[in-house]
């Protein structure tokens, strides 16, 4: 499990545990997190995904593959150097305390 | 090497022609446990959500290059020369896929959604004034073949025989059975016809199929593989659409408190896309083939074992769905496996959703009533699903 604090776009926190193994997006869709849309389930297809990671966490996060990268032009909120594609972080022990703000839109 | 003996085994076939018609019997079969033993193929088979999704997203344990269908291309020639997504693995195919990616992002598809929408209009205002019409050449057929043929930037008219392509390609991946000889025997002068039309100078400038050869003028990728990348278009964008179209229009004709619910939300267009795809599963069977000896679920598989994934089964998981034998356009389908996931999850499948959910909402803000007026039939395909006859009255 990691405790990952979510930040929604109107100030509200919440924590979760996330179940280790299993991709970021995938905890914030059963665990109801809300914020995603995760249209294409986790290829890295739709950039409905998109999450803020927090900087000082950064670090603890796998680089960003060229295919995400592309996908992340073209989020509906805009991109900043923190922008992340959720489906694309596998939770890992390293992930526990990670902040994520939540964008204002994914569509 | 796994024990057969100790593996449940399926006596159903999947390919066999009354099941493809009507395979929830299958499906559900299939379902009982996590894995069975296929002795009439010689091929590992699941059709259980978390083992579908857990082998479609482990590509390096589960490979593609050995082909997607039962064919093992390792040991077996291929009908036509493998696609370079589909049919390869990292890092050939991450350089493929990036290229197609860019012409199906986000960015391009909000463009192509004012195209969609002029010919959702026309689409609807011509079986408007019909009244009674098949719904699957009428508008499962027609509409995509025009917006998507569009999109692509094929110049050609005739576009039916992209349909024939997507037809011989998909029963490709099954055995080679009765539906596979039959469309074998035309692959020559239809595939003649596609690559006819994936070549440069047959393609409108202003298309999707463009940006490949963009890559090719860039050094990406060769001219012979621009041709293959427009390729995949054709062969994976089109069949797949018009199935997943008609089966959601036959959906909405069974259901009609669906389609209220639709036509008082119209906004609901692209969670009914959602879910008609994960209730229909177009592409209903996919392949993997295992790149090294593991473990699944608890079996020791050898390297080089097909292992048959039904999409459509897992679509209709129990374990994963609530009411799954329910058409219901309120529930949350996101997370279906109907386009595939992960690394070769369906490039296509924003397109697809786009082009779907652009002529449910404009028939949900223009159309009052959908009825059936006639039977049903199907265009068996060893993988694909879907209606040749829809026979349907509208009024407004």
């Amino acid at each position: 499990m990691a405790s990952i604090e979510f930040v929604y776009p109107d100030g509200r926190h919440r924590v979760a545990e996330i179940p280790e193994g299993i991709s970021l997006m995938q905890g914030i869709v059963q665990q109801d997190i809300g914020g995603v849309v995760a249209e294409c389930g986790g290829s890295a297809m739709c950039a409905t995904c998109h999450v803020y990671v927090d900087d000082t966490n950064c670090r603890r996060l796998p680089a960003v593959e060229p295919i995400e990268d592309e996908m992340l032009d073209s989020t509906a909120s805009e991109r900043r150097s923190n922008s992340r594609l959720s489906c694309q972080l596998t939770v890992t022990p390293d992930l526990d305390g990670l902040l994520v703000h939540l964008p204002e839109k994914q569509i | 090497m796994f024990n057969t003996q100790a593996l449940p085994e399926l006596d159903h076939d999947p390919f066999a022609e009354d099941v493809l018609r009507w395979p929830d019997g299958y499906h559900a079969a299939l379902r009982e446990t996590d894995v069975v033993w296929l002795p009439q193929y010689g091929v590992l088979a699941t059709g259980r959500y978390d083992v579908v999704r857990h082998i479609l997203t482990d590509w390096k344990t589960f490979c593609s290059s050995a082909g997607i269908g039962l064919t093992n291309f390792h040991k077996e020639k291929p009908w036509r020369p493998p696609s370079l997504v589909l049919e390869h693995d990292p890092p050939e195919h991450t350089r493929a896929r990036a290229i197609i990616m860019r012409a199906l992002s986000p960015v391009v598809l909000r463009r192509l959604r004012t195209l969609f929408e002029a010919e959702a209009e026309r689409a609807v205002s011509r079986i408007i004034a019909m009244a009674a019409f098949d719904a699957v050449t009428e508008l499962a057929e027609g509409y995509p073949l025009k917006v998507f043929g569009d999109a692509v930037g094929i110049i050609a008219q005739d576009r039916q025989t992209m349909l024939r392509y997507g037809n011989i390609a998909f029963n490709a991946l099954g055995p080679r059975n009765r539906l596979f000889l039959r469309s074998q025997e035309e692959a020559e002068p239809v595939t003649r016809w596609v690559m006819q039309q994936c070549r440069r100078e047959a393609l409108d400038p202003r298309g999707l199929g463009a940006i490949m050869y963009a890559a090719a003028d860039a050094g990406e990728v060769s001219e012979e593989e621009a041709a293959m990348l427009v390729r995949s278009f054709l062969s994976a964008g089109v069949d797949t659409t018009v199935r997943a179209l008609g089966a959601a229009l036959s959906c909405f004709a069974e259901e009609p408190e669906q389609w209220r619910i639709l036509k008082s939300e119209p906004q609901r267009a692209r969670a009914a896309t959602e879910e008609a795809i994960r209730f229909a599963s177009p592409f209903q069977t996919v392949f993997r083939t295992t790149a090294t000896d593991t473990m699944l679920n608890g079996i020791e598989v050898a390297k080089g074992q097909k292992i048959l994934l039904s999409l459509a089964a897992a679509n209709r998981d129990p374990r994963r769905w609530e009411n799954p034998d329910r058409f219901d356009i309120t529930r949350n389908a996101a997370g279906h496996l109907g386009f595939g996931t992960g690394i070769h999850g369906c490039v296509g499948q924003m397109l697809a959703r786009l082009e779907i959910e652009v002529l449910l909402g404009e028939m949900a803000r223009r159309i009052e009533t959908i009825e059936r007026i006639g039977d049903i039939d199907f265009d068996l395909n060893n993988t694909t699903r879907g209606l040749s006859r829809l026979p349907l009255r509208v009024s407004t």
